[in-house]
């Protein structure tokens, strides 16, 4: 028996339901001992990965709570169902640091009050909506166009001599998306930094139920348009779960074949980027060249520059031939030597050196606390990579090393990056020799009624979560997404503090978050 | 410093001969400009991004823009730091209720006579994630734009096309 469904077991005994049918296995908790659930996995070594709410009202009944964890590769759902009238919840944030966000957001957007929190403050809902506009309830008609209250929202405070405060965005300097962070700083130095986010949100999860299973694919590839192949690839993958959709060998290596692109694009993009906030331009123009290489052979390969709706569910719109084979093995060689001779110089640059050593550190201890993942994740010496955990196929046949460096300053998070970028450039050739044979698309059906699906992938920035459910005519009744950047924006304002502002964007840059993916 | 001469040489020039053209999917609204406006911006055009609530995946395209390969430099066209140096707001993504009011402040703090562009599916007409209780839809329905440019997201070489409309 797996470790996490063993310690439930052992403290619940019968007081537990499982529901073994249910991908991964969920149990069902009495309300009142849903928090002393959560209690027992942070024992035994789980990271809370989503918290969220159902609102089962359609079907005669409450709401229901569901909080995720993973330990190694087992995933595990905790679930309570709540009463119609005034739903409440014990609150999970003494147990885990991440679900201060992801409760309060239930609190926002769906009328579920965590019992016990900190914090009453809205998020991503802003102060200026109804007090009773609840999104995510099936009464609220998303349609109609929401009225603007008054409202201010309450900053935290800081006192003292000689603090003073400074509000950025949400529109930023740079081409970049709308977020508000405030510092708090004496002299050069942050003592606290809050950040605000929701300008972006767009309303996805509501608008997912307004979609067909087909469309909903379309969706999911704009929930973080930097990560589309991830996150349809991710959608697919909980929808073909529930539809027991068998896809293709090959169609799963291609999909492989756009994640590591997507990966590599992205993580050469960055360091340019973290590079030029050190006031390194040449690197951001010699990356930016290397990516714009790739984008412009995705554009020829597969007929888009980011690979958008080419991963749909029951395979992939787009082959490969021979010939495209030998242009992305020249495209390859011509990356990895370009790409080498830049890593060098960045080693040997001693000013470089200075600004991103010791800038901006997560310790280990704040990333597992905190339940961090991805890049942000393994440059604090946490080994959490949904590829080598829980390998998703093609992952199971082809190896992905786990590496992990445990400074967790931005040099780490550039030098992951650099280090990925590598072994990216490996799997690519391994997928490229290895590919089966075979058709690219098989048929998905609509899932049944009444089931629910999940799925997990490691994009560029970390582990996406999707969780599905159908309702009772087999349509779209809940879309749960869960991008890295839900947990990793809250390790930036750990990292921060003790740093001088001017080095803000340099370690915002080394995060580099999405707000659009955490906004929803 | 050797390495970078060499990498920079190595490199040599990889600007791609400029795309602009009369892009027929990009359209113009009915809100004119003065000749002399549009003489007095060619080969000096100051930009001021906003994301209005896009994916993010319009903002990969107008970083692309930046790179060695369009190079938008060259054009005259330059990336500002505060609207309030720009000539041009370049708009992404439906925008969401909750960046109306810093998408109106922002339109507000740009000096006149100013031009608005608005980018992607989503800055046309909302996109995927149409007028709901969050999206307000395009950038139209807050501000007066002057330039749309289609597609999801549009390519650079369709950016620097919206770009080249101003001055038809």
């Amino acid at each position: 028996m797996k470790r996490l469904v063993k310690a439930l077991i052992a403290t619940f005994g019968e007081n537990i339901k499982a529901d073994e049918n249910m991908f991964p296995v969920t149990f069902t908790v009495p309300e009142e001992r849903f928090a002393d659930a959560a209690k027992i996995l942070k024992e035994s070594y789980a990271f809370l990965c989503a918290e969220w709410t159902t609102d089962d009202t359609d079907s005669g009944m409450g709401f229901s709570v569901y909080a995720c964890f993973r330990e190694e590769g087992e995933y595990l759902i905790v679930k309570a169902e709540l009463p119609r009238d005034n739903p409440q919840f014990p609150s999970l944030v003494k147990h885990f640091v991440p679900a201060y966000r992801f409760e309060r957001q239930i609190q926002s957007l769906m009328g579920v009050i965590p019992r016990g929190h900190p914090d009453g403050r809205p998020w991503i809902k802003f102060e200026d909506w109804p007090l009773n506009a609840w999104p995510l309830r099936k009464s609220f008609d998303a349609s109609i166009a929401m009225m603007r209250c008054e409202g201010q929202y309450s900053w935290l405070k800081v006192e003292g001599e000689g603090v003073y405060e400074i509000p950025v965005g949400p529109v930023h300097a740079g081409i970049i998306e709308p977020g508000h962070f405030r510092f708090h700083a004496v002299g050069e130095t942050i003592i606290n930094l809050e950040e605000r986010l929701g300008y972006t949100h767009k309303g996805i999860e509501k608008r997912f139920e307004s979609m067909t299973w087909e469309t909903g694919v379309k969706l999911a590839g704009r929930v973080s348009g930097d990560t589309t192949v991830a996150h349809s690839i991710a959608y697919s993958m909980a929808l073909e779960s529930m539809t027991h959709c068998y896809v293709s060998e090959r169609a799963k290596w291609l999909r492989a074949l756009f994640l590591e692109r997507e990966r590599i694009a992205n993580h050469i993009g960055d360091i340019g980027a973290i590079c030029n906030d050190a006031a390194f331009a040449f690197m951001l123009y010699q990356c930016s060249r290397l990516k714009e290489t790739m984008l412009a052979a995705n554009l020829r390969l597969f007929g888009h520059r980011f690979m958008m709706d080419r991963v749909i569910p029951g395979g992939v719109t787009v082959d490969i031939d021979a010939n495209a084979k030998k242009e992305i093995l020249s495209e390859l060689d011509f990356l990895k030597e370009n790409f080498e001779s830049l890593v060098r110089i960045y080693e040997e640059n001693s000013s470089l050196e200075d600004r991103v050593s010791n800038t901006g550190i997560l310790t280990s201890e704040l990333a597992r606390e905190l339940c961090t993942v991805g890049v942000v994740a393994r440059a604090s010496g946490l080994n959490v990579d949904c590829r080598v955990q829980s390998p998703f196929p093609p992952y199971d046949s082809i190896r992905v090393e786990a590496q992990v460096l445990t400074s967790g300053d931005v040099h780490a998070r550039v030098w992951m990056r650099v280090v990925e970028i590598r072994a990216s450039i490996h799997i690519l050739r391994s997928i490229l020799k290895d590919i089966p044979a075979g058709d690219i698309t098989v048929n998905c059906d609509a899932p049944l009624p009444d089931t629910t699906g999940f799925a997990a992938v490691e994009g560029w920035r970390g582990e996406i979560i999707y969780w599905l459910k159908s309702g009772h005519i087999g349509e779209i009744n809940r879309c749960m997404v869960r991008d890295p950047s839900s947990v990793n924006w809250l390790a930036l304002e750990q990292a921060i503090k003790g740093n001088i502002v001017p080095d803000f964007p340099l370690c915002n840059k080394s995060f580099n978050q999405s707000y659009s993916g955490n906004d929803l | 410093m050797i390495k970078i001469l060499a990498q920079i040489f190595r490199t040599g020039i990889v600007t791609d001969k400029s795309p602009q053209f009369d892009d027929p999917k990009i359209k113009v609204s009915g809100i004119k400009l003065d000749e002399s406006v549009k003489k007095c911006f060619r080969r000096s055009l100051s930009v001021r991004h906003v994301d209005a609530g896009s994916c993010n995946g319009c903002e990969l395209e107008i970083h692309a823009i930046n790179n060695p390969v369009y190079n938008c430099e060259r054009l005259g066209i330059h990336f500002t730091a505060s609207p309030r140096f720009a000539d041009v707001l370049l708009v992404t993504g439906p925008v969401t209720k909750n960046m109306e009011i810093a998408l109106r402040r922002t339109y507000d703090a740009v000096a006149s006579p100013k031009i608005v562009i608005a980018v992607g599916d989503c800055g046309c007409n909302g996109g995927i994630f149409g007028e709901t209780y969050a999206s307000l839809g395009g950038i139209d329905k807050v501000i007066p734009v002057n330039v749309f440019i289609p597609g999801c997201p549009p390519t650079p070489a369709d950016i620097l096309n919206g770009f080249y409309k101003i001055f038809l």
